[in-house]
């Protein structure tokens, strides 16, 4: 895994302006069912911030409301301040990117291909593939480190480096804002440190993050700020350090634990974790 | 440059030969394919005599039958290809369903189904406007699409094709039905039912340009999002598109396509299954690519077939819908009893 000491697609041009996105009294949910309701938060800018909490929780909805896949009940949510429901999709689509969960592609794409649909929202239906597009595909290769892998086949890579490769399409979109469902559900420790690792880069480029993480450990290692979900409320949000107690823990998930930091990064571990 | 076109790229490339080569392949052969559907039949006009009649040398015979039979014949053959072989290609990635086909799932039935109850109402088939053709496509394409989107069948391709089958089935046979209470009808269609690009005249064709412009024009328009759309709804709307209206207009355009390819050849299966399988495979799966390949894959495909059923039972003719159908079920059985079918 390459670190990234320099911004990934900032060759001649700036990275982009940073973007605000908000949620303001948000409700939503599925048909008749409210999932999240009365919900408040900013992202905080240029930082990766997880969102935790336990199954059913509403983390997903939010997500996926956040990044105007589900429109809300209630509330809105607010793009540099205007609503993003009323901005036109394609616009959206240059400021914010959204992974979500569950990806499939055809078969017999390849990398390179897969990456290449990031820059559709900066095309028009006229409009040929520019030197600019190559050159942000390349580069997004490069940061997710697959500029050898991009003319094979995903379905012939392993779960790691797919889940790369899509999130080099999101990077290859190049929006200020990152919104990622669970993007190392599935893979296992190695590849899971490659995929956080890489989304950690993305911060040094001026990206706002968001993800949704089942494992809290690595919430609290990878993220600058946690958000904590229950029952469709955030019931805790701030740094990991201030944020993750004993107490957060077993409201969250009922499980008793210590809370102890790590004795060379810092960050808060969980110990003694038993029911 | 044909060295380097032709050259392989290195292990695990999925395509080692890019889309032009193919094309351009693919354009030789359809010339070929042309040249015989022109030279060879099922009458007593002679291949070398039906060159004469091509270099304008020909006796009079062989100039009426070159001109006013097998070319017309021939070009609607072109036409009827093209179109069948890019509604499937549409049709397969709207269902995200290597299956989907406009004859297997009803559209084709639904628009034969359409032009009989005009007929049977007083048109008469010189007079009818494909559009009555294009709007019983359209009806058979949303009925059996939102039976897919039922809950349980979406993600199942044999249940969709299933439920097609129905649709086709229910449909071919209330026709028969039609037919059999109007001899006069049956007649005048007969052949033209079973799918066939003989003895219609080019006066359907010109009716069917404009609406087939449109269709071309709808597909330039919605082909990016539509690529788009094959990695999911979610991720269209991720990428700036808006999945609903580029759904409608394909159906649109698929409806267009089936509604003119049935109204000059009558009803044909098998061709939309076909045509976008083979595109894939040579290309891959972006139908910003395959759907060009399509274009010149499904007329090789119709007017060989054609030109084939004119001499198997020479010098009688199969009607081309009895031999599409009797190539296509056997790669339909060969798809289907594949150990997994391909994801779209």
């Amino acid at each position: 895994m390459n670190t990234v000491e320099k911004p990934i697609l900032a060759a001649s041009t700036p990275p982009s302006a940073p973007a605000s996105l908000r949620a303001k009294e948000l409700a939503a949910g599925h048909q008749q069912h409210l999932v999240i309701e009365g919900l408040n938060l900013s992202l905080p800018k240029q930082q990766v911030t997880a969102i935790v909490g336990p199954n059913g929780c509403g983390k997903s909805t939010l997500l996926n409301t956040l990044g105007r896949i589900l429109a809300p009940k209630g509330g809105q949510v607010l793009l540099d301040g205007k609503d993003i429901h009323a901005l036109p999709s394609k616009q959206v689509a240059q400021k914010l990117a959204l992974l979500p969960q569950d990806t499939t592609a055809p078969e017999g794409m390849t990398v390179l291909d897969l990456v290449r649909f990031g820059r559709q929202p900066h095309q028009q239906w006229y409009s040929q593939w520019s030197a600019e597009d190559q050159r942000i595909v390349q580069a997004a290769l490069r940061a997710a480190n697959l500029l050898e892998l991009q003319h094979r086949e995903l379905d012939k890579l392993s779960g790691g480096q797919r889940q790369r490769a899509w999130i080099a399409m999101a990077i290859a979109q190049d929006t200020p804002l990152l919104l990622l469902d669970e993007p190392t559900s599935a893979l296992d420790l190695g590849h899971q440190i490659e995929v956080f690792e890489l989304i950690q880069s993305l911060t040094q480029e001026g990206k706002t993050v968001a993800m949704v993480v089942h494992d809290l450990l690595n919430a609290a290692r990878y993220a600058d700020y946690l958000v904590a979900m229950k029952a469709g409320k955030i019931i805790a949000e701030g740094t990991p350090q201030e944020v993750l107690t004993a107490e957060l823990v077993y409201e969250l998930y009922q499980v008793h634990c210590q809370v102890m930091p790590d004795p060379i990064s810092g960050v808060p571990l969980l110990v003694n974790i038993r029911r | 440059m044909w060295k380097k076109l032709l050259t392989q790229r290195p292990n695990g490339v999925a395509r080692p030969y890019p889309l032009m080569v193919w094309m351009l392949l693919g354009a030789a052969l359809l010339a070929l394919v042309m040249l015989s559907s022109l030279l060879i039949g099922a009458g007593d006009i002679s291949p070398a005599a039906a060159w004469q009649a091509l270099l304008g040398q020909g006796h009079e015979e062989a100039n009426f039958v070159i001109r006013e039979l097998r070319a017309p014949r021939t070009l609607l053959g072109l036409i009827t290809g093209a179109a069948l072989g890019c509604a499937g290609a549409l049709m397969q990635t709207l269902a995200r369903n290597p299956l989907a086909e406009p004859g297997l799932l009803g559209v084709s039935a639904g628009s034969a189904f359409a032009v009989t109850v005009a007929l049977l109402l007083g048109a008469s088939s010189t007079t009818l406007s494909v559009y009555v053709a294009q709007a019983g496509a359209l009806a058979g394409c949303l009925i059996v699409l939102s039976a897919a989107r039922l809950n349980g069948v979406g993600n199942d391709p044999i249940r969709l094709v299933l439920a097609g089958a129905t649709l086709s089935s229910l449909l071919l046979a209330l026709t028969s039905l039609l037919l059999m209470f109007d001899q006069r009808t049956a007649d005048e269609i007969r052949f033209w039912i079973t799918g066939s690009v003989a003895g219609r005249d080019l006066a359907t064709l010109k009716e069917l340009l404009p609406s087939l412009a449109l269709a071309a024009v709808l597909t330039l328009l919605i082909i990016r999002p539509l690529a788009a759309l094959a990695l999911g709804e979610t991720m269209a709307t991720n990428l700036g598109h808006k999945p609903g209206r580029i759904r409608f207009v394909a159906v649109i355009v698929v409806a267009l396509l089936v509604g003119a390819a049935t109204a000059m050849a009558g009803p044909i299966i098998f061709v939309g299954l076909v045509v976008p399988f083979i595109a894939r495979t040579l290309v891959g799966a972006d139908i910003r690519r395959y759907l060009w390949l399509c274009l010149v894959i499904g007329p090789i495909i119709l007017i060989s077939a054609d030109t084939f059923s004119r001499i198997i039972v020479a010098p009688a003719e199969l009607p081309l819908g009895v031999l599409t159908a009797m190539i296509g079920a056997p790669v339909l059985l060969a798809v289907v009893r594949a150990n997994r079918l391909p994801r779209l």
